[in-house]
C-alpha cells in the first residue's frame, strides 16, 4: 500500500487499475475527463483505452465488452447519460456478465455544464445500483469494488463522482495494480441478449426481483451506515456528507449513504431511534423521498420542507447554517465574511490567438442581424462577441438553426459547432438540414481537438486516445456525402479570404457549410509551433481601439493607445483588423 | 482543525501546481490534507482558486471568512479572493495584476495598484515584486515558486519537506531554477 497525493479521477482510475479492468472508453466532458486521460497516458497499462466519438456510443461498446465476460468502464458526464440513456434503460434488462461499471460524474452548481441534473434518478429509474463517494479514499474504494458487485447482481453499477470529488484532491490509500487474465468470449443467448417483447417482458421481471437482494447487500458490504448517538439524526449522501461529519454537534446522529437503492426496512430501523431527522444532500431529494416514505409521524427535515435548497452545491458553511436553522446542533461557528470586493470580473476567455475568435468577428461582420446558434465547447465563450444566440446541448447547433429555418424566420441563420461536437452528434441535424431543405449557414470550427475538456484527441486529431496514429476523418467528405454542395475550408487566420467565403455563403440558398480550420493555439505551443509575436508601433497607433474590440487578451490599451503584450501567439489577424498598419511582426535586435 | 490556504490567480500561473506542491509536502509529513480547484474551461484566462487544507479529514471546501492564508499570484485576484480570509489571516500576494481584457473592450475604468493595495484594508499583507525576483531566478514562470517561499515560513510544514515536494512535482530540468525561486521567496516575504 502506498499514500499519493492524488485528484479524485486519478484515485478513480487507479481504483479500475486494482480491479484489472479489461477496456476503458468515453467521451470527455468536465468534470469526468481526467479517468480515462489518466488511464491513456499510463505506459504501463495493461488495460484497452479509447476516446469514443459520443457517450452512447462508449456505453455499448463497454456494454458489449461486457458481454464477452470482461470488465469494463465507460466514462461520462451527468449530461453525457442523457445520449446514454438508451442504452442504459435496457442495458438493466439484459444484464451483465463480466464487472461493468458506468462512471457519470455530477457537476452541482453547474460549474462547467448546461444543467445541474442528478444522475441517481437515473440509476433509479433504470433500477441499477449506484454507488456515491463522500471522499476521495471512498471514490477509490469504492469503483474498484463496483466490478464485483457488477459480476455478483449481473447489473450494470453506476458510479456517480461530482465535481468536488472529480476535481478535489486528497492524500489517498492505494493499492496494487492488478492485470487481467480473462479473455474474451460471447456466449449467444438470444433470450438475454436480444430484447424482442416476448423475451424483454421476462427480463423485466428478472431485473425487479433483483431489487430486494440488492438493497440487503448494499448495506452488507458497508456503503450505507449510521452511528446513534442522540434523538436527533443527520442523513446524508456524497460529498455533503463530509461536510456534515465536519460540522456536526457530538450528540447528533448521523447515517451515510454510499449506496442505492436504500434499504427501507435498514433506514426505517435507524430514523425509529430519533425524534427528528434532516437529510442533507445536493441536487434531487433521492435521499429524503426514501426517508419520508418510512419515517411514519416522525419529522423529516430537508428541500422539502425549504431547509435545503434543491440548486446550488453544499460547503461547510452552508451546511452548518441549514442545520442551525432547522435546531440542530454544530460544532463549528462561522463567522459572517466580509463582502468581497466590487472589482471588473475576469471570465473565462477565448486564448489569444484562438481562431474562433476570428471565425465569429468574420461571422459578425459579414452577418450582422443573423441568428447563431451554438453548441458546447470553447467557441461557446464567442457568448463575449455576440455570435452564440443558442446553447442547448452537444450537437444542437445545427438542428437548432434548421428548426429555425423551417418556422420561417427571415433572418441569416449561422450556427457553430466543433469537429468533436459535429463528429458527437452534430452528423445527424446536417444531414437532416440538407434532406429537408433548410437554408443555413454551418460554419463547421475545426481545430483537430476536444480543447475544452484538456485537449483530448479525436477522430480529426489523426491519433488515437493512446498516441497511436490512425486515419484523420474528412468532415468535408461526410458534409458532401450528406448532400451538400457548398463546402469550403478556410483558415480563419486569413480573413479576408475567409469573409469573401462568408459572404459566397451568404448569397446562396439551400445548406452552406463552412469549415473554418486552424489548430488550436494551446496544441500548437505544445507541438513547439513558434509564429513570433506581433508589436504596436506606438507612433503610428492612432487610438481608435479597432484592435481592442477584437478582444484578444494579448492586446492592452496604455495611455490611449493599443500595446501587445507576452500573452502574443502571432497570429497576425490583428495586422489585418488595424486600420492604420500600425501593428508588424516584432523584430528582435 | 486544519491550516486553510486559499491560493488564487489566474489560469496558467500555476496555482494547482502550487497546490501539488503543499500536498505532497503533507504526504511526506503523514498529515491528512484536502483540495478543490478549478479545471475545464473556467481556467482559459479566468479567475481560478486553489483551496488547500493542511490537516483536513473531511471535505476540501473553505468556508468564505476562514482562510487562515491567502496565497495570491496577481494584486486583483487577491483583493477578489480577500473575504475569503479570517480577520487575522496573513495575505501574500504578487505585486502584478492583469487588467481583464473585458474592461478594455467595454472603456471600463481599469483598477490602479494603488486602489489595489487601498482595497486589501489593513489586513497583514506581504506584497512582493516576484515577477521581478522569478526573473532574476532564472524564468518568469517560476513567479508561482517565489510567492510559496515567501508565504513557507507561515505554514505548518517543514521547509525541508516543501523543498523535497518541489522536487517531486516540477519539470526534472528546473528543479534548481526553482528550489532558487524559493529560497529567494523566502528571502523577500522577510523583509
Amino acid at each position: 500500500m502506498v499514500v499519493q497525493y492524488l485528484l479524485g479521477n486519478e484515485a478513480i482510475a487507479h481504483g479500475c487499475l486494482e480491479a484489472a479492468v479489461d477496456v476503458a472508453c468515453g467521451y470527455p466532458g468536465t468534470p469526468s475527463s481526467e479517468v480515462i486521460d489518466t488511464l491513456r497516458m499510463d505506459p504501463d497499462r495493461a488495460c484497452k483505452v479509447e476516446w469514443s466519438v459520443n457517450e452512447k456510443v462508449a456505453f455499448e461498446e463497454a456494454l458489449a465488452v461486457s458481454w464477452c465476460g470482461l470488465r469494463a468502464i465507460c466514462t461520462m458526464k451527468h449530461v453525457g447519460l442523457n445520449v446514454a440513456a438508451d442504452p442504459l434503460m435496457t442495458s438493466a434488462y439484459t444484464g451483465t456478465k463480466g464487472g461493468f461499471v458506468i462512471m457519470s460524474a455530477d457537476d452541482p452548481y453547474a460549474h462547467s455544464s448546461q444543467n445541474e441534473q442528478d444522475s441517481r434518478c437515473y440509476a433509479k429509474f433504470a433500477r441499477i445500483p449506484c454507488l456515491d463517494p463522500s471522499t476521495l479514499q471512498e471514490a477509490h474504494d469504492m469503483v474498484r469494488d463496483a466490478f464485483a458487485l457488477s459480476e455478483e447482481f449481473s447489473l450494470p453499477v453506476m458510479f456517480r463522482p461530482t465535481t468536488r470529488i472529480c476535481h478535489s484532491k486528497s492524500d489517498v490509500n492505494l493499492g496494487d495494480v492488478v492485470v487481467s487474465e480473462r479473455t474474451a468470449s460471447f456466449e449467444k443467448n438470444a433470450r438475454q441478449y436480444v430484447v424482442i417483447p416476448a423475451h424483454t417482458r421476462i427480463l423485466h421481471q428478472k431485473l425487479n426481483k433483483k431489487q430486494h437482494a440488492l438493497k440487503k447487500r448494499l448495506v452488507e458490504l458497508g456503503y450505507n451506515r449510521y452511528e446513534v448517538k442522540g434523538k436527533k439524526a443527520v442523513i446524508c449522501g456524497g460529498v455533503g456528507a463530509s461536510y456534515v461529519r465536519e460540522v456536526i454537534g457530538p450528540d447528533v446522529s448521523v447515517a451515510i449513504i454510499g449506496a442505492y437503492p436504500i434499504d427501507e426496512d435498514w433506514l426505517r430501523e435507524f430514523i425509529s431511534h430519533h425524534k427528528e431527522v434532516m437529510v442533507i444532500e445536493e441536487l434531487s431529494p433521492v435521499i429524503e423521498e426514501v426517508a419520508r416514505q418510512v419515517s411514519g409521524t416522525i419529522p423529516v427535515f430537508g428541500k422539502m420542507t425549504g431547509h435545503v435548497p434543491y440548486e446550488g452545491e453544499l460547503a461547510p458553511d452552508r451546511v452548518a447554517g441549514y442545520l442551525k436553522a432547522a435546531g440542530f446542533a454544530v460544532s463549528v461557528t462561522y463567522q459572517p465574511a466580509a463582502t468581497p470586493a466590487a472589482l471588473p470580473v475576469r471570465p473565462p476567455i477565448l486564448c489569444a490567438g484562438c481562431m474562433h475568435r476570428t471565425a465569429m468577428y468574420a461571422m459578425k461582420k459579414v452577418f450582422r442581424d443573423a441568428i447563431f446558434p451554438s453548441d458546447i465547447g470553447c467557441y461557446t465563450l464567442g457568448i463575449q462577441l455576440g455570435t452564440v444566440d443558442t446553447t442547448i446541448c452537444m450537437g444542437a447547433s445545427i438542428t437548432v438553426a434548421s428548426g429555425m429555418s423551417l418556422a420561417g424566420e427571415k433572418r441569416d441563420i449561422v450556427c457553430t459547432i466543433g469537429d468533436s461536437t459535429f463528429l458527437h452528434t452534430g452528423i445527424q441535424g446536417l444531414i437532416n438540414a440538407i434532406y429537408n431543405g433548410a437554408n443555413i449557414t454551418v460554419v463547421i470550427l475545426d481545430n483537430r481537438i476536444t480543447a475544452m475538456t484538456g485537449h483530448q484527441p479525436n477522430p480529426t486529431t489523426g491519433l488515437t486516445a493512446c498516441g497511436v496514429a490512425t486515419p484523420a476523418v474528412s468532415i468535408e467528405a461526410i458534409c458532401r456525402a450528406s448532400g451538400a454542395t457548398f463546402v469550403e475550408t478556410v483558415s480563419p487566420n486569413d480573413l479576408v479570404t475567409f469573409i469573401d467565403v462568408l459572404k459566397a455563403a451568404k448569397a446562396l440558398p439551400g445548406v452552406k457549410v463552412i469549415i473554418a480550420r486552424q489548430p488550436c493555439v494551446i496544441s500548437e505551443k505544445r507541438s513547439r509551433v513558434v509564429r513570433g509575436r506581433y508589436t504596436v508601433y506606438q507612433d503610428r497607433c492612432i487610438g481608435c481601439k479597432a484592435c481592442i474590440k477584437f478582444g484578444c487578451p494579448a492586446i492592452e490599451l496604455k495611455g490611449g493607445l493599443a500595446s501587445i503584450t507576452d500573452l502574443c501567439s502571432g497570429c497576425g489577424v490583428c495586422v489585418q483588423i488595424c486600420p492604420v498598419g500600425a501593428i508588424g511582426r516584432e523584430v528582435k535586435e | 482543525m486544519s491550516f486553510d490556504v486559499m491560493i488564487v490567480g489566474i489560469g496558467g500561473q500555476g496555482t494547482i501546481l502550487t497546490s501539488n506542491i503543499l500536498g505532497k509536502a503533507c504526504v511526506i509529513e503523514g498529515i491528512p490534507v484536502r483540495g478543490a480547484e478549478t479545471h475545464g474551461m473556467a481556467q482559459r484566462g479566468g479567475s481560478v482558486e486553489s483551496q488547500i487544507r493542511i490537516g483536513q479529514e473531511f471535505g476540501p471546501l473553505i468556508a468564505p471568512g476562514s482562510a487562515d492564508m491567502l496565497l495570491s499570484f496577481d494584486l486583483m485576484e487577491a483583493v477578489r479572493a480577500a473575504h475569503w480570509l479570517k480577520p487575522e489571516g496573513t495575505i501574500y500576494t504578487s505585486r502584478e495584476f492583469v487588467i481583464p481584457t473585458s474592461v478594455f473592450m467595454q472603456d471600463f475604468p481599469a483598477p490602479t495598484e494603488q486602489m489595489l493595495r487601498e482595497m486589501l484594508g489593513d489586513r497583514p499583507a506581504k506584497i512582493i515584486d516576484s515577477r521581478a525576483l522569478a526573473e532574476e531566478a532564472g524564468n518568469i514562470l517560476t513567479q508561482n515558486i517565489v510567492m510559496l517561499g515567501a508565504a513557507s515560513p507561515m505554514l505548518p510544514l517543514k521547509k525541508e519537506s516543501l523543498q523535497e515536494a518541489i522536487r517531486r512535482t516540477v519539470p526534472p530540468k528546473t528543479i534548481d531554477l526553482n528550489l532558487k525561486a524559493f529560497e529567494m521567496g523566502i528571502d523577500a516575504g522577510k523583509n
